[in-house]
């Protein structure tokens, strides 16, 4: 069980760094860093245009943050069920031959 | 580390292309391979696989008031190699950049480059490294995986500094400009993906131990000493 406690604390120590975070940037709404760094590169090149590919027009985009959500939420669910039922599965395997 | 559609002008994303598209198609083959000569680690690549897909998908928020996502590939990275890590890791960024406008297609070269192909390279030849050196297996993955994830994001500011140097600083100012937001805010999540990938290992080892043996991850003697540990 000794590795299990380590990282709950690093989960703690984790969360800790978040509300540090939060006094220490009280009026950042955490957006994402890719998006800082688009901010970034229209300050060290003011003209640069981010050049729209033909193909842009044809693709799918969310039509919003909830929709956006559910698909990162369903992206994180497909993931924990394979693990979940895998990792359950040799378990209760291993356990039924002892 | 996900470059927006249109982020990185000609020959750039060209260039990021050339460089992911071989080590992708050479993961297929390896894919390929392994999953028709050992049917058994079928599930271990479809976990490997799946815990891409969800650290992936969190967007973490960091200390210096920004969010991020971990990249999740060290994982695979050790168990699989960095070849067949590729794959996995570029399927995941396929569905962020089709479904979600995150990333982008002609930036999808650059992307995989730093998630698929240079963070899991890293995190590979540090675990074979350390472990060679008899590093504790869990602080070893923990290192490899934490490393990788962090070394992803300076592959990120080091592909934007490339395609804009500053202006009056060149590629180093840029660098250290884009750097200063990716390789920052990524610290705190890199070591949580690093605890969150040791404390996986040590169920796959509970679970599938001889398959990490077929696979050169671990001895026979390394698992029946971590075996042991865990009574």
């Amino acid at each position: 069980m000794k590795l299990e406690y380590i990282v709950a604390v690093i989960v703690l120590l984790f969360a800790g760094q978040f509300f540090y975070g939060v006094l220490a940037n009280p009026d950042s709404e955490f957006g994402g860093a890719d998006g800082a760094a688009g901010d970034l590169v229209s300050e060290i090149s003011p003209g640069y245009e981010p050049a729209e590919p033909w193909f842009q027009k044809y693709l799918f985009e969310p039509p919003g943050g909830e929709t956006e959500s559910l698909l990162f939420a369903l992206q994180a669910a497909f993931g924990a069920i394979v693990i979940g039922y895998t990792i359950g599965y040799y378990r209760g395997k291993g356990e039924s031959n002892k | 580390m996900h470059i927006f559609e249109g982020f990185l002008p000609s020959p750039w994303w060209q260039a990021w292309f050339a460089i992911s598209i071989p080590v992708i198609l050479y993961g297929m083959y390896k894919m390929n391979k392994l999953v028709s000569e050992r049917r058994e680690v079928v599930p271990l690549l479809a976990v490997a696989g799946a815990f891409i897909f969800v650290l992936s998908s969190l967007k973490l928020p960091s200390v210096t008031g920004s969010s991020s996502h971990p990249t999740g590939t060290g994982m695979a990275a050790i168990l699989f190699g960095p070849a067949i890590t590729a794959v996995l890791g570029v399927i995941v960024l396929i569905y962020q950049a089709i479904f979600l406008a995150h990333g982008g297609i002609t930036t999808l070269g650059a992307n995989a480059a730093s998630m698929a192909v240079i963070g899991p390279l890293v995190a590979y030849l540090f675990y074979k490294a350390a472990s060679k050196a008899g590093m504790n297996f869990y602080l070893n993955v923990f290192l490899a995986t934490a490393i990788a994830d962090w070394v992803t994001y300076v592959v990120t500011s080091l592909q934007l500094a490339l395609a804009f140097p500053s202006a009056s600083g060149g590629v180093l100012a840029s660098f250290a400009a884009f750097a200063g937001i990716f390789a920052t805010t990524q610290v705190p999540l890199a070591i949580l993906e690093g605890a969150l990938t040791a404390l996986i290992m040590k169920y796959v080892v509970q679970i599938k131990s001889d398959v990490l043996v077929d696979l050169n991850v671990l001895t026979t003697t390394a698992v029946t000493k971590l075996k042991e540990a865990m009574q």
